[in-house]
């Protein structure tokens, strides 16, 4: 992977992010599926697991599963965007709000906690 | 896997795509809400116990997902750990189970 | 004004850069010095030219880590980024010596995307009349002034990570082909350019379109191949 990256320009990095969240996302969502089934178990079960999410560094995890997932969702919508709307030269301008649109969403997050 | 099938990937992926923004939209909002004050196992349990409207929801968040993510996943590994060929393939397959077989264990799990 | 400080790649895939220091002139463009460079300091240099005005696409270079024609690049506004100047050879192909790069697989892929014209007409027939206006020939028109300088394919990175991908280049061809009420040969060539090697491979970096000289925008022709496969595929076949 080394110097081969179209320097500094911001479509390379759009697609770098997408593609980084996504994979953060797919690491993350076995371990997601597995805690929330633990709900099976009973509440209680859920409810230990719950506890253990109240950690500082758990809690700066989620945050930043939630800024991927938003970071994903933007740089998604700039690909749908891109490949099926009628071509425009201002598309490029679709990765700033692509990033915007993330960061508000996990700002929203990171109040909520 | 022919070009015939990549294309059939490209269109399940992006088709996927379009039904993940709704869903993680949702979702996200959602959680944004549900977790103002705390988050506890009897909250959540309130909300999507027996509620068919949920199970419909999250099903379709989890298929879509099991779609979406092993296709999306394809194109790194062929790229980036130049793993290619029918041994990726199974691979994203079983992905693809996985992922199904534990989210919809997840989401009955909160609905039972 | 002072001399300038260059830094220019000598041998094949090994290699080493090499530093020069040249006289510094107005209006200085990248492929004045490297000529300046091997007519006045290093007759051993090897490197491509043709025009000299920006017409042929044969001086394309990378000048500081960045795919562009050497004779439309002015060493002020490469001064503006860095101030020392490094040359090398395009990337994404294999170089022959020092700043000269192999074209053989940049063109051997514009043919496996069946990038040729097929028409149906003879000497015999009339013109086919096409109206400059048509939407569809306009989409043409925004491709086709491509002269093959290679520099959005050795700026692509899925180039780089996948040696089948035939790149923006040969797939924007094909696109102006298939859009071309002209052509014959609309099917066979989606299905050439369809798959992992092909237009399913682009995530729209859009490297190409940032760094195309002609302003032409690649990706934009590759969205449309993606959705013209989605016919080659389902639809009726022929």
């Amino acid at each position: 992977m080394s110097g081969t990256l179209g320097k500094g320009h911001v479509g390379t990095w759009a697609a770098l992010v997408h593609r980084v969240s996504g994979i953060l996302l797919v690491l993350f969502l076995p371990g997601h599926f597995i805690a929330l089934g633990s709900a099976l178990e009973g509440a209680a079960s859920f409810d230990s697991f719950l506890a253990w999410t109240q950690q500082p560094l758990v809690k700066f995890m989620e945050w930043g599963i939630v800024l991927s997932l938003a970071a994903h969702l933007g740089g998604g919508l700039r690909v749908l965007a891109l490949e099926f709307l009628p071509w425009r030269d201002w598309h490029k301008s679709l990765a700033a709000a692509a990033a915007a649109g993330a960061i508000a969403v996990s700002l929203a997050f990171a109040l909520a906690l | 896997m022919n070009a015939r099938a990549q294309t059939y990937l490209w269109v399940a992926q992006r088709a996927s795509a379009a039904v993940l923004a709704l869903c993680v939209a949702v979702h996200l909002a959602t959680m944004i809400y549900a977790i103002r004050g705390g988050l506890s196992a009897g909250e959540i349990l309130a909300r999507t116990r027996g509620n068919g409207a949920w199970l419909a929801f999250y099903s379709v968040f989890v298929l879509a997902v099991s779609v979406h993510a092993p296709i999306g996943l394809r194109p790194v590994l062929g790229e980036w750990l130049r793993w290619r060929g029918t041994s990726r393939d199974l691979f994203l397959l079983a992905l693809a189970l996985a992922l199904a077989g534990l989210g919809l264990r997840a989401v009955l799990g909160v609905f039972l | 004004m002072s001399n300038l400080k260059v830094k220019v790649w000598r041998g094949s895939a090994e290699g080493a850069f090499q530093a020069f220091e040249v006289p510094r002139r107005e209006s200085q463009t990248v492929l004045d010095v490297v000529t300046y460079i091997q007519r006045m300091l290093d007759p051993t240099l090897a490197y491509r030219f043709a025009c000299r005005v920006g017409m042929c696409g044969s001086c394309a270079m990378t000048v500081n880590g960045r795919a562009r024609w050497t004779c439309r690049t002015h060493i002020d506004s490469v001064l503006q980024e860095k101030k020392e100047i490094t040359i090398a050879p395009l990337r994404n192909l294999p170089v022959i010596r020092d700043l000269v790069a192999d074209m053989r697989e940049f063109f051997d892929k514009w043919a496996r995307a069946k990038g040729q014209f097929q028409g149906r007409l003879s000497r015999n027939d009339d013109f086919e009349r096409i109206n400059p206006g048509d939407p569809e020939r306009v989409q043409v028109d925004a491709g086709i002034e491509c002269i093959g300088c290679a520099v959005c394919y050795a700026s692509c990175d899925v180039v780089a990570w996948n040696p089948d991908y035939l790149g923006p280049a040969a797939l924007n061809r094909a696109w102006t082909l298939i859009k071309d009420q002209r052509d014959q040969k609309k099917m066979a060539r989606l299905r050439a350019v369809a798959g992992d090697a092909g237009c399913h491979a682009c995530h729209t970096h859009m490297s190409c379109t940032e760094r195309c000289p002609k302003h032409i925008s690649p990706t934009a022709g590759i969205a449309g191949l993606k959705r013209e496969s989605i016919l080659a595929f389902t639809g009726k076949s022929s």
